[in-house]
């Protein structure tokens, strides 16, 4: 209850220095809208539908380019984590990758698909799906070894230690993977949907960006914010429980939320 | 190098009616470890019998290899002379006739205690799955975990999780059991107690149990042979019978005269030991 209130107290006085700034008169209302205008457009957003629809198409995009991500990342993290070779050429590939910025694939994106939902998926794909290879990659090197041979022991081989050793065992790792992943494939897809300017499809990234063109600030930040709070509920809805749930466990704290 | 043909004193087994067939028979085992600087010879030509429901101790000073001799006879490690006999059986790989209890627990975190004891019995699959529950639930009883049957792991304190692993290693009935330090971990008190379990479960059950240890009392409370080996090439170099009556009680005299006996043929080992290196 207290830390509800000092972070209630702190966002409050947040917007209380926005509103104070506005007042001032110092900045233009396209430089720095009030924060009731910020209000005022999302709820008209709301109302008429515009907000919703384009979180729709947003949230349509980056769940199908994150799932290709993940079916793609998952096995092949796990495959280079156990093959030399394979760590010296798929792993060596996702460690370079990783590090180019997914804004970086938009023009060869544009360049392969066009203007198109492919452009968008691929920009997606390709951000989220090097860095979910390293992390699982990683964390199913993190296995005790003793598990396996535990479990050798007792008569586990073959498919059976994979399903019911080396996964479970690599899950803490997976979901960091999968979390990871699921942070690059929201900002590739921003970054793809401010880039790549299609008809088909209106999503969050357009709203920004038309909010640019358009000089509406108040857009611009109530588009903002709606992205902060869809990260923030995705976080909560995708990955607590799955923390939860490796936390009455595994007895660790496998990262805090 | 060649390897010296050193013959390790072939152990005289305990003149017993039913001297039929050794249940396990170490055979000339070699094992030499690699690296890039240097070779170790972790077991030289190493040859051991163990009877049927025997409880044997293997103790020595640490690079002695009675982990690794273990792990061979587990089947985890291919020797590279050799070889171990179960049951007529050369051993070529793990299997479920010769479970280990490592020093660690080794329990799976994803499983609660009665999900463990159930991983292996759900691998026999002879079973149904209504006897297998049976199954779990008696040795989660014969450790005193009945209570504890959903607890998860991390849950448990270190003796309790040593007693999990001990009903998960029982549970599929192996012939053999190899413990590898399994108490090692444990504070004293928890130590005694398990003393006192492992000596009531090895007499009702007559496993044949094969039990690493550097702590010689632990070594003489259990074993009715300790098997002393020393490092740099690990060898058996002493074999001492315990003709002590059971249950044992670790804290008696009569114990720890056989242990001061065999403290000190230890001590002359990793006097040895520390000057060779």
């Amino acid at each position: 209850m207290r830390r509800a209130f000092v972070a209630f107290l702190f966002f409050a006085t947040l917007v209380l220095v926005w509103e104070l700034a506005v007042r001032s008169g110092r900045w233009s209302a396209v430089i720095l809208p009030s924060p009731v205008s910020v209000a005022e457009y999302l709820w008209a957003s709301v109302l008429d539908g515009t907000l919703a629809e384009a979180i729709w198409v947003t949230m349509k995009r980056l769940l199908v380019g994150y799932a290709i991500g993940l079916v793609i990342g998952l096995p092949l993290g796990l495959l280079t984590s156990t093959s030399q070779i394979l760590e010296d050429t798929v792993g060596a590939m996702a460690l370079g990758f990783q590090t180019l910025p997914s804004v970086c694939w938009v023009p060869l994106a544009l360049i392969w698909f066009g203007q198109s939902e492919g452009a968008m998926l691929f920009v997606v794909v390709m951000g989220t799906v090097w860095s979910v290879i390293i992390a699982t990659d990683y964390g199913a090197r993190s296995i005790p070894p003793i598990f396996a041979r535990a479990a050798r022991t007792m008569g586990s081989e073959g498919l059976h230690r994979w399903t019911r050793v080396i996964l479970p065992a690599s899950l803490p790792f997976l979901v960091t993977g999968m979390k990871q992943g699921w942070a690059f494939a929201w900002r590739s897809l921003m970054a793809a949907e401010i880039y790549v300017t299609i008809l088909t499809g209106f999503g969050l990234g357009h709203l920004l960006h038309y909010g640019r063109e358009l000089n509406a600030m108040e857009q611009v930040i109530g588009v903002m914010l709606a992205i902060v709070l869809i990260g923030l509920l995705a976080d909560r809805l995708l990955f607590s429980p799955w923390e939860r749930f490796l936390h009455t466990r595994w007895g660790t704290n496998v990262k805090a939320s | 190098m060649i390897a010296q043909a050193i013959q390790t004193p072939r152990p005289v087994l305990p003149a017993e009616p039913e001297t039929a067939r050794p249940k396990l028979i170490i055979e000339n085992v070699s094992k030499r470890y690699q690296s890039s600087r240097a070779a170790v010879d972790a077991l030289e030509t190493v040859s051991l019998d163990v009877a049927d429901g025997e409880f044997v101790c293997l103790i020595g000073p640490s690079g002695c290899g009675k982990s690794t001799l273990l792990d061979i006879m587990a089947g985890l490690t291919t020797p590279d002379g050799g070889r171990v006999i179960a049951d007529g059986q050369v051993v070529q790989g793990p299997g479920r006739q010769r479970l280990v209890m490592f020093q660690e627990s080794a329990l799976f975190p994803w499983l609660d205690a009665f999900g463990n004891v159930m991983f292996g019995l759900k691998l026999k699959p002879d079973l149904t799955n209504q006897e297998r529950r049976d199954i779990a639930e008696h040795y989660l009883r014969l450790v005193g975990l009945e209570k504890f049957q959903h607890a998860y792991i991390h849950e448990l304190s270190g003796g309790m999780k040593q007693r999990v692993a001990l009903a998960r290693a029982l549970a599929p009935d192996p012939q053999v059991l190899l413990m590898d330090e399994p108490f090692a971990a444990l504070d004293a008190l928890t130590r005694d107690q398990l003393y006192d379990d492992i000596q009531r479960i090895w007499q009702e059950s007559r496993k044949t149990i094969v039990f690493v240890t550097h702590n010689v009392r632990e070594a003489v409370c259990l074993g009715d042979r300790v098997v002393l080996m020393s490092p740099g090439p690990g060898r058996i170099t002493q074999i001492f019978h315990i003709p002590l009556p059971r249950p044992r009680d670790i804290n008696s005299p009569e114990l720890a005269g056989y242990a001061s006996q065999i403290a000190a043929a230890l001590k002359g080992i990793t006097g040895r030991g520390a000057v060779s290196e």
